[in-house]
């Protein structure tokens, strides 16, 4: 059915979305554009309040949209009823229906649309297969544990083959272990199934492991879409560096002619500036993977950045271990070494900081954000993609 | 969430009382519900067992205050009229309750605190007053009288008659209804009805077949609860109905009061007490309604 | 973590949460809730003779009449005393009970707890009914121990249910937490103890005052002529000889039981404001 001229391309587009909730002044999702293909596993990543679940419940057709529209296969769909949409569903909370067995459950939207008997009894078989769970038909939710009920949820939400299935931080309120066996589950049913997958989370973690894309949301607008390791990688602004992942960040002034960022003591070199930076406050991002400590400055290699700091601190954290740093211009920022190699220093000595200028990220400084560094997480950063 | 929802707690809850300096306290708290118990066995328990005493053996011993009820003609009468007046009662309060109560657990708190407001005050607020306000509004004359003559219908007295006890009534239970309705709706998750109209389910049958059901318990306490108070009910009947198409409570009160028949008054409250004791164990099977009236009393 | 999930109710559904259709609908049944009772206070103000409503004219001959009468007046002091005793009464046992259901453990406490709400249970024209069947016998009809007595017994539900809500909210390690710090069992008790659950007796008192101060079916049965309360006054005053003055009344009770029960509330929110 998708002729493709450009209107009716495939997929879901959200174009310039926006919700204001009655009652209140400020958006909870502000000029949201976002393109989806078909078959993406696309993740809606920020804080709470950033305006994601709005976004996602939009998209279901839970909250009417007030301003943009939404588009399935090049058709509106901002003003359809959620029956209509033909999406799936995951709650966090699971909804699933207490006064129904599993399998009447997950025999719900074949009923709803129209199915013989044989028909519903395959493919409620076959959905329950998919996640495990044969010998639990005729439970009610309330005798499952609660990875069992969230694997009811996803059969249920993905039996009748929707559109595209829309996560709403479905493993919230799993514990560790039973996230992670779900997270793989997850991975698992997006390559069978072939189907696009909307995954709402606040977790930097699940976002990165699962994700096609990412969309980080901040304050009802996207800051940002990209590959995981895009956004690791070449994060464009702060909010997006610091959510993603630990980094150290000096703060200075772009000076694009000269190539490099005036910081308080020392002018890093940065290669590849926006012109548009030029004269504004910009900030260094560099990864705790990408910093090198030297005991000798003479062995910074050639043409990295370099700057004198303080080992405040280091933590053992397994596989690896996490040094606490401070500069001279107040900024506090951290490195990482992998366990099995030798420490340079001990806390309280001073020691070479370098890093190679391309894996630093120079974005524009939000003028309201305190002037300390913060790291946004203090342990167990990701080890990058 | 916090409103203790079984009436008999899990033995664990018998331990976590103990705390560190807990266990020499313990059995003096035992002591504290001994002067109410003692009151209630001395004038409520032991009232209520001597006059179904009484009815076995005032003024004769034997069945005879009960035989008596099937064969003077009036018993019988007035004991199927009252129950099919509770019937209807129960039943049309929890029509008009429901949709109130449903209301409740989807609007702001602020308008919910305005709502809650609304159904108590009626609940606390004098009943004399309000039988009062409805024997003004159903005389002949009254407001209902002179709202029905605007239209061209003439003459709807209601006063003194059973269907103006039960519409009085039926405002008088509302709150009965509506409190554990709504403390038996707010524990049903509303994204359920998202969830089934995700799953491809129109609005209304969403609701018919997810919500519906899950609020039956609900409902069905919230029935009895109103049955059983409609039917030991006297001020209203005795205000606004008539001897003529008297209820039990007034048979009760009249056999009392005008003959000194306590032996056929016990026994007719001994079937009142009895069906009301029926009813409750119907409904218990289903809902717990210790609990739902505990909630609908405090409004938790 | 709620903040984030897919919120229902006032969120989503049809966004503003209400369709017109059932906003009217609860707006009728409001109406139908409260209306009844707020006929009485323009028809006190009357200054007819008959019940028309809506009056004529105004006057406030028949509140004149309600506090002139020696009878209205003394029926309301019967009230309000009886209610005070009753009040008393019931909270002292009720609180009593409430406490030793939550901090003892025996066996039969769900027999108790049925106990104490049964008399909101048994049709209470059977209550009213027994009730006067053994005053007779013990001559405590028309006395005010028997009023007392018997609302007492009917009082003693709200305050039990008010009392163990407001207890099983109660955090119990707190307790443990004061005694880790130094606090002697009296000391907990009165420091920590007594503030959390004052509210919870506050409310049983004034449910139980406002209780006894409505009852009319048991007082019927115990008035004499010499002893009736504001309720009995107002039911008779409906069947024999009825004139506005009883519309004054009725106004009269459902403004002050209102103030009243809106007092713990506001009690409550200066608290959690403070």
């Amino acid at each position: 059915m998708s002729q493709s001229d450009n209107s009716s391309s495939p997929g879901i587009r959200i174009a310039g979305v926006s919700k204001v909730y009655s009652g209140t002044s400020r958006p909870a999702v502000d000029d949201v554009s976002l393109d989806i293909a078909d078959g993406e596993f696309i993740t809606l990543l920020g804080p709470s309040g950033s305006g994601k679940t709005t976004m996602l419940s939009m998209l279901a057709g839970f909250v009417s949209v007030s301003g943009g529209k939404i588009e399935i296969d090049g058709r509106d769909v901002s003003r359809q009823k959620p029956h209509k949409r033909n999406l799936g569903v995951v709650f966090q909370q699971y909804a699933l229906f207490p006064h129904m067995t599993v399998t009447k459950n997950i025999a719900f939207p074949l009923q709803q649309r129209r199915m013989s008997k044989a028909q519903i009894a395959a493919k409620v078989g076959e959905a329950l297969k998919l996640v495990h769970l044969e010998e639990y038909a005729d439970r009610l939710p309330s005798q499952l544990s609660g990875g069992q009920q969230q694997r009811v949820a996803l059969a249920r939400a993905v039996v009748y083959h929707p559109r595209a299935l829309l996560m709403d931080e479905p493993l919230g309120a799993l514990d560790r272990k039973l996230r992670d066996e779900l997270q793989r589950e997850i991975a698992r049913m997006h390559r069978e199934l072939g189907m696009t997958f909307i995954f709402v989370t606040h977790d930097q973690h699940e976002a990165l492991t699962l994700s096609d894309r990412i969309a980080v949301f901040n304050e009802g607008r996207v800051e940002q879409v990209g590959t995981p390791s895009e956004l690791y990688e070449r994060p464009e602004t702060l909010f997006v560096a610091q959510f993603l992942g630990e980094s150290t960040c000096f703060r200075g002034t772009v000076d694009v002619s000269a190539g490099v960022l005036r910081c308080g003591g020392f002018t890093p070199r940065a290669p590849r500036l926006d012109a548009r930076l030029d004269g504004s406050d910009g900030v260094a991002v560099i990864r705790p993977e990408r910093l090198e400590l030297h005991t000798d400055a003479a062995a910074v290699p050639a043409g990295h950045n370099q700057v004198r700091g303080t080992v405040t601190e280091i933590v053992y954290v397994g596989n690896h271990h996490q040094v606490g740093l401070r500069f001279p211009d107040g900024t506090s920022g951290s490195a990482m070494r992998l366990a099995g190699r030798s420490l340079p220093a001990v806390p309280g000595e001073e020691v070479t900081v370098s890093w190679d200028p391309e894996h630093q990220s120079i974005v524009a400084d939000p003028a309201d954000e305190p002037t300390s560094g913060r790291a946004a997480e203090p342990l167990g950063a990701p080890a990058g993609t | 969430m916090s409103a203790p929802t079984t009436s008999a707690p899990p033995p664990a809850a018998v331990t976590n009382g103990a705390g560190l300096a807990g266990r020499p306290r313990r059995r003096a708290a035992g002591w504290f519900i001994l002067p109410a118990t003692a009151l209630l066995l001395v004038f409520f328990c032991y009232p209520l067992g001597n006059i179904i005493w009484r009815s076995f053996t005032d003024p004769s011993a034997g069945l005879g205050n009960y035989t008596k009820l099937l064969d003077d003609g009036v018993s019988v009468t007035v004991l199927t009229r009252t129950l099919v007046t509770a019937l209807i009662v129960g039943a049309c309060t929890l029509v008009i309750a429901y949709p109130y109560a449903y209301a409740m657990t989807r609007v702001t708190p602020r308008t919910r605190n305005l709502m809650t407001v609304v159904v108590l005050l009626p609940f606390w607020t004098s009943m004399m007053a309000r039988n009062f306000a409805w024997y003004m509004l159903e005389q002949r004359g009254g407001l209902i009288d002179d709202a029905f003559s605007a239209i061209g219908i003439g003459g709807v007295v209601l006063l003194g008659s059973v269907a103006g006890v039960a519409v009085a009534m039926v405002q008088v239970m509302l709150p009965f209804a509506v409190l554990p309705l709504y403390s038996g709706m707010e524990g049903i998750d509303k994204r359920l009805l998202d969830a089934a109209t995700s799953l491809g389910a129109p609005r209304w049958r969403a609701f018919a077949r997810v919500y519906l059901p899950l609020s039956l318990p609900a409902v069905l306490s919230g029935f009895t609860l109103v049955f059983i108070l409609t039917l030991g009910f006297y001020v209203t009947p005795a205000l606004l109905g008539s001897p003529q198409q008297s209820l039990v409570p007034q048979l009760i009160a009249t056999r009392v009061t005008d003959l000194l028949d306590f032996g056929g008054a016990g026994a007719l409250g001994t079937v009142l007490l009895a069906i009301t004791l029926l009813a409750l164990f119907v409904v218990s099977r289903f809902a717990n309604l210790s609990s739902t009236t505990e909630k609908a009393v405090t409004n938790e | 973590m709620s903040e984030s999930a897919l919120k229902p109710g006032v969120r989503a559904g049809r966004d503003g949460g209400l369709g017109w259709g059932l906003k009217i609908v609860v707006g009728l049944i409001g109406l139908l809730l409260i209306a009844p009772t707020a006929v009485v206070i323009p028809m006190s103000f009357s200054s007819g003779t008959t019940f028309q409503f809506p009056p004529e004219g105004w006057s406030l001959r028949w509140y004149e009449s309600f506090f002139t009468s020696e009878r209205w007046m003394r029926s309301l002091l019967t009230s309000v005393q009886i209610g005070l005793l009753v009040a008393v009464t019931a909270t002292v046992l009720g609180v009593a009970v409430a406490f030793g259901l939550n901090r003892a453990g025996f066996r039969g406490r769900g027999a108790i707890r049925s106990l104490m709400l049964a008399p909101l249970i048994v049709p209470s024209i059977v209550v009213a009914v027994a009730i006067y069947g053994v005053f007779l016998k013990w001559q405590l009809n028309g006395t005010a121990l028997g009023y007392v007595v018997a609302h007492t017994v009917m009082a003693l539900p709200f305050v039990v249910t008010v009392m163990s809500t407001s207890l099983a909210g109660y955090d119990r390690t707190l307790d443990t937490a004061a005694a880790t710090l130094g606090a002697t069992a009296w000391t907990t008790f009165f420091r920590i103890t007594v503030p959390l659950v004052a509210p919870g007796v506050l409310s049983g008192f004034v449910f139980a005052f406002v209780m006894s101060l409505d009852e009319v079916v048991i007082a019927l049965f115990l008035q004499t002529p010499d002893i009736q309360t504001l309720p009995v006054q107002m039911y008779n005053s409906i069947t024999l000889e009825i004139d506005p003055t009883i519309a004054a009344a009725s106004s009269l009770m459902v403004v002050a039981t209102s103030i009243v029960l809106l007092m713990p509330q506001f009690v409550r929110r200066k608290r959690s404001t403070s």
